[in-house]
C-alpha cells in the first residue's frame, strides 16, 4: 500500500473542502478503501477520516419513513428495532451481507460506495486492462471468467457487477442519497456503465454522502430481502431480490409491489416490467412465475454467467411468495 | 519515513505512545510495533478473521483498520482477554476443552470473535452460531468443534 498523508477531520465543511482535493479520498469503515489501496486499485495521497465527525450516525424513524447517517454501521442498522418493524428487508440485506466483524466497521455511506468484487478490476498487477480502473484500456471480463458478472445494465466496455445488497433494498423502496443539501433519488445516484465504467455514481468531488432516508410505506413494511449465492454465509449475491407488497382490502389483490434486485446487474436494479405486470393482479402462483420472468428481459449473457438469467426470476418468485405471506 | 505520526494508542488498558507511518494498520502496529504477536495475519485482506480484536468492545478486522483511526479508543487483543497468571476466559477453555482448533493458527481471531458472538446474543442456536462466525475461517476445517465450544461458552457466560 501506498503512503498517504493523514487528515483527521473536525467538520463536515472540513471533510468537503479536503474531499474537493485532487487524488484525495473519505475514510470511513475503511473495508473497501483500505481493501483496495492493498490490490493496488486505490492510490489515494491523501486520506481523510470521517469517522471522528459527530452527529453523522443517527438512526430515526417517524411516520414519515427513515432517516440513516452516513457514519452508521451496517450492524446497528441492521439491529435497529424501528428499521426491523418498518423496512425489514433493509435490516435483512444488512445482516446478510459481509460478516459480523465488517457491519461493525461498514458504515451505510460506505457500503453504497463499494466497488465491485470483478476479479479482474481487484487485479491490476495482473490484468492491466479494465475499462472501469483505466478508461479504454479493455476488458479481460467479456471473454474471461465471469460467472459473477451482470447480465442487466450492462455495456460494451463492463459487465461488473454492483455486489451490495443494501442498495438493491434501498432502490426497492425509492430511498434518496443525501450529499449535505443535494437529494437524489437512489435509483439516479448509481449510474450504468455504458463507455464510463470508471463514473459509478452520480457525486461530485468536493460532496459526500450525508445520509439516506427511506420514505415509509406498506409494501416497505411488508418486505424481505433473499439472497442466492454459493456459500450460505459470508458471500456476495449470485442473484438477490428485495420484494416489498401491500395488498388491496380484499387481502389478495396487489395495490403496490416493489421489487429491487442485487447480484445480476451493474447498478442496483428496480424491476419496474415484473412490478407494472403484478399491480392489480392477484397474488397467485401462475402469474408470479410469468410476471418474474420479465425481471430478465434484455438479460444479456457472457458465458460464465448465463445461469443468471434463470436463477434471477426464480429468485424474484420465491421473494415475492415469501413476501405476500408478509402482508 | 519522513512521513511518520505519533500516535497514543490504547491496548488492553495500556497506554502506548508511537511513531507510524498513516498507512500503518492496526495489526502491524500490534504485532509490528507492540510486539503483540497473538494477534495474527491470515489473509491481510479482510477475508479469513484471523485478526479480529476489540475496538470499544466490538469485533473489528485489525488489517482493514488504519492505527491512527483508533487514537481515543479501547482496543483488546488476545492478549488482553485474561490477565496473564488469572483464569481463563470462559471462551478460551471452551476452546481447550472442546478441542476446537488444529493448527491454531486462525484460534485468537475465532476466540476474539466468538466473545462478541456471544455477548451480541447472536449464539443461541449452531445455526446462528455457525452464520454470525461466518467471519472466521478454519483451513483445518475445525468448525464443528468450535461451535461446541461456542455453544458452551455461551452457556457459561449467560
Amino acid at each position: 500500500m501506498r503512503d498517504f498523508s493523514y487528515l483527521r477531520a473536525g467538520s463536515v465543511d472540513e471533510a468537503l473542502s479536503a474531499a474537493a482535493m485532487p487524488a484525495t479520498m473519505l475514510l470511513a469503515g475503511g473495508t473497501t478503501l483500505l481493501d483496495l489501496a492493498k490490490c493496488g486499485v486505490n492510490a489515494p495521497e491523501r486520506v481523510v477520516d470521517i469517522t471522528h465527525l459527530k452527529g453523522l450516525d443517527t438512526i430515526r424513524v417517524d411516520a414519515e419513513g427513515a432517516f440513516i447517517g452516513a457514519l452508521a454501521k451496517m450492524s446497528r442498522v441492521a439491529a435497529d428495532p424501528a428499521i426491523l418493524a418498518g423496512f425489514p428487508a433493509v435490516s435483512e440485506a444488512l445482516w446478510q451481507a459481509a460478516s459480523a466483524q465488517i457491519r461493525n466497521m461498514a458504515t451505510i455511506g460506505g457500503n453504497l460506495l463499494q466497488r465491485t468484487r470483478c476479479a479482474y478490476f481487484r487485479d491490476p498487477a495482473s490484468f492491466p486492462a479494465c475499462n472501469k480502473r483505466v478508461p479504454g484500456s479493455g476488458c479481460s471480463a467479456m471473454e474471461g471468467v465471469n460467472r459473477g458478472h451482470a447480465v442487466l445494465g450492462t455495456s460494451d466496455a463492463c459487465i461488473a457487477t454492483y455486489p451490495g445488497d443494501l442498495a438493491a433494498a434501498l432502490v426497492a423502496f425509492d430511498a434518496v442519497v443525501h450529499l449535505g443539501e443535494r437529494k437524489v433519488p437512489i435509483d439516479d445516484f448509481f449510474l450504468l456503465p455504458g463507455t464510463t465504467p470508471h463514473k459509478e455514481h452520480a457525486m461530485q468531488p468536493g460532496e459526500m454522502i450525508t445520509a439516506i432516508t427511506i420514505p415509509a410505506s406498506a409494501a416497505a413494511r411488508h418486505s424481505t430481502y433473499l439472497k442466492v449465492r454459493d456459500r450460505q454465509s459470508y458471500e456476495f449475491a449470485a442473484a438477490s431480490a428485495a420484494v416489498g407488497i401491500e395488498f388491496e382490502t380484499d387481502h389478495e389483490t396487489i395495490r403496490d409491489i416493489r421489487i429491487g434486485l442485487g447480484g445480476v446487474a451493474t447498478k442496483p436494479w428496480r424491476a419496474r416490467a415484473v412490478e407494472d405486470a403484478l399491480r392489480g393482479r392477484v397474488l397467485e402462483p401462475d402469474t408470479i412465475k410469468s410476471a418474474s420472468r420479465l425481471a430478465v428481459e434484455g438479460a444479456i449473457a457472457h458465458g460464465g454467467n448465463h445461469y443468471k438469467i434463470e436463477l434471477a426470476p426464480r429468485v424474484v418468485e420465491r421473494a415475492i411468495l415469501k413476501s405476500g405471506a408478509l402482508a | 519515513m519522513s512521513n511518520q505520526t505519533t500516535i497514543n494508542l490504547e491496548i488492553n488498558g495500556q497506554a502506548h505512545t508511537l511513531a507510524v507511518e498513516p498507512r500503518v494498520t492496526l495489526l502491524d502496529a500490534l504485532r509490528d510495533h507492540l510486539e503483540l504477536t497473538g494477534t495474527k495475519k491470515g489473509c491481510d485482506q479482510g477475508q479469513c478473521g484471523a485478526c479480529t480484536v476489540h475496538v470499544d468492545g466490538e469485533r473489528v478486522l485489525s488489517c482493514l483498520t488504519l492505527a491512527v483511526q483508533v487514537e481515543g479508543r479501547a482496543v483488546t487483543t488476545i492478549e488482553g482477554l485474561s490477565d496473564p497468571g488469572a483464569e481463563l476466559h470462559p471462551v478460551q477453555s471452551a476452546f481447550l476443552e472442546h478441542d476446537a482448533f488444529q493448527c491454531g493458527y486462525c484460534t485468537p481471531g475465532q476466540i476474539m470473535s466468538a466473545v462478541s458472538c456471544i455477548r451480541e446474543g447472536h449464539a443461541g442456536s449452531d445455526d446462528e452460531i455457525r452464520e454470525y462466525m461466518s467471519g472466521n475461517l478454519c483451513r483445518c476445517g475445525a468448525y464443528p468443534h468450535i461451535v461446541e465450544a461456542v455453544r458452551e461458552a455461551a452457556k457459561v457466560m449467560s
